[in-house]
């Protein structure tokens, strides 16, 4: 039997991974229409209204309704679009979303039957770097999507989502590098497993903040979300995209945010770790981390619901002359801490 | 012939003197504070980023202000210039109240609402009552009497303009159909007692 070595120190059977990636694809696909209904409501929570209660209790299967909609159309496609870049574009964004959802870990390693099962779809020893090249490819869904719609409308939103990915990612990467430096690992669980003494948003508050707002931009989120800004662009990037394909690229946007929140939780607020030296059986781990993870998609919502979204420049400039030295000060002033410590 | 665009202008200071514009009594001296440095604007951004959120967050803790339409609906003010309505005498039994008019229409089929009307959506054509068929109190009565409520603005010049206060604005204002003739509403569509669709919002309300 071929077994797959971790770096955990056991082995996986290989159809316990196969295993663990259907579940996670299914629960992380599951994920997606709750955070859309969920933002739904709690949209129209904020301001003042109910948000969708139409369909199902509570319009609790309006994302279904949705969903079947844009599966039912048309797909469509404009004759100046290059055809199988217009095809490929929403897979490469929903592929790397899925891609990046398989490292978030969900527990630690458990006994499941006499089988040693490590609650995520694998951890690699480079976690981070990992996370953001798949971030990096998620752009090119984005890009080719726009470029290839043939349409000026969807050329500005990619160009526009291309400067920002670009500027955001280099924040994002370097508010991780002082959590990586405290905990000297890489690997997400063994980031999780240094915060046993203490979540690293205390002491790494300012990374934690840095990588939260450049998480929104990564995600083309608002007060970010100048990629697929209604008012100016129609719809960005996927103006010329229309049902199972749009169905895509909202899925991709979704699941991203589930992903940021995922990683926000792990890197920063202790993945399946309680606070006041509680120990709960293993099985409740899955719960604390999506409980944590709705606790940060909640913020997504609710800055959504605050902020108004940036003009271009304001958003290049607060990248470049404040999020990059700032996070670059937090990386320095940490590894300075760092080794005077040891 | 010389190039004019290579010919050089004359230099603008020697005809034009440059004297710089005195404003005298009408210079204001702006009063600014100093601004703010990099980290008072950091805290700065971050609080009023707090205080937006705090704004809405109450928004949840109020409720939604949302009234369900098609379930809840907001009551009209007595006043509220609805579908029309065309009126019979009541028998009402008082003081006044004539019995042998009780049942018959109110119109008279005068056609006053129709020149009142200015978007012209009211057709009278009018007919002499009979002893044997007697349909209004007056010497006439309207056999055809048609609003087209797909014109109408509802600005009750119409109910003005009867002398009979034969015709009133009702409170209805749920007319769509799907077709415009059926927004043609005719004499007894008019007539007819409507169904109570709307909430009148009560004294004081």
């Amino acid at each position: 039997m071929s077994a797959i070595p971790a770096l955990v120190g056991y082995y996986e059977p290989w159809w316990i991974q196969v295993i663990k990636g259907l579940v996670i694809f299914a629960v992380g696909l599951q994920l997606v229409p709750v955070v859309l209904i969920a933002e739904r409501k709690l949209l129209g929570r904020f301001q003042g209204r109910y948000g969708p209660n139409r369909v199902g209790p509570y319009g609790a299967l309006q994302p279904l309704a949705d969903i079947l909609k844009l599966l039912t159309k048309e797909q469509f496609r404009p004759t100046t679009s290059a055809g199988f870049l217009f095809a490929l574009a929403p897979l490469i964004s929903i592929l790397t979303a899925v891609a990046a959802f398989a490292i978030i870990p969900f527990g630690d390693v458990q006994d499941i039957f006499g089988t040693k099962v490590g609650l995520y779809g694998i951890d690699v020893s480079i976690g981070p770097l990992y996370l953001f090249a798949f971030g990096a490819i998620a752009f090119y869904g984005i890009m080719l999507g726009g470029w290839s719609s043939g349409s000026k409308y969807s050329f500005l939103g990619a160009m526009r989502g291309a400067a920002q990915l670009i500027s955001y990612e280099v924040s994002q990467g370097l508010a991780l590098l002082g959590v990586i430096f405290t905990a000297q690992t890489l690997s997400l669980t063994g980031i999780v497993h240094a915060q046993a003494g203490m979540w690293y948003v205390v002491p790494q508050f300012v990374g934690f903040l840095i990588f939260l707002v450049a998480g929104f931009a990564e995600t083309n989120r608002a007060p970010f979300d100048l990629t697929e800004a209604d008012a100016e662009l129609v719809g960005g990037y996927n103006t010329e995209y229309g049902g199972g394909r749009f169905a895509s690229y909202y899925f991709a946007e979704y699941l991203n945010v589930l992903v940021v929140s995922g990683i926000v939780t792990t890197v920063f607020l202790g993945g399946w770790l309680l606070p006041f030296g509680l120990h709960p059986p293993g099985w409740v781990d899955p719960i604390i981390v999506l409980f944590k993870m709705s606790l940060v998609t909640f913020l997504f919502i609710w800055i959504r619901a605050t902020l108004p979204r940036l003009r271009y420049d304001q958003l290049m400039s607060f990248g470049w002359k404040v999020l990059l030295p700032l996070a670059t000060l937090n990386a320095l002033v940490t590894a300075i801490l760092v080794v005077a410590t040891n | 012939m010389p190039d004019e665009r290579s010919t050089p202008r004359e230099p603008a200071s020697e005809t034009l003197p440059l004297t710089r514009w005195d404003p005298g009594e009408d210079a204001i001296e702006v009063q600014r504070s100093p601004a703010p440095g990099p980290a008072r604007s950091a805290w700065r951004a971050f609080r009023e980023t707090a205080r937006g959120m705090k704004t809405t967050l109450a928004r949840i803790a109020e409720g939604p202000v949302t009234v369900q339409y098609p379930e809840e609906k907001v009551p009209v003010y007595p006043r509220f210039r609805g579908r029309h309505k065309l009126h019979r005498f009541e028998d009402m039994g008082g003081v006044g109240s004539d019995p042998a008019q009780a049942g018959l229409e109110k119109c008279v089929g005068c056609s006053l609402c129709a020149a009142a009307c200015p978007a012209d959506c009211i057709r009278v054509v009018a007919a002499e009552n009979t002893p044997e068929n007697r349909v209004s109190a007056g010497e006439r009565y309207a056999a055809v009497y048609e609003i087209n409520l797909s014109r109408c603005i509802f600005c009750g010049y119409c109910e003005i303009a009867c002398p009979f206060d034969a015709i009133t604005m009702g409170h209805d204002y749920e007319l769509s159909a799907y077709d415009r003739s059926d927004l043609i509403f005719t004499k007894e569509m008019l007539l007819a007692e409507p169904l109570e669709r709307t909430p009148l919002r009560s004294e004081g309300e």
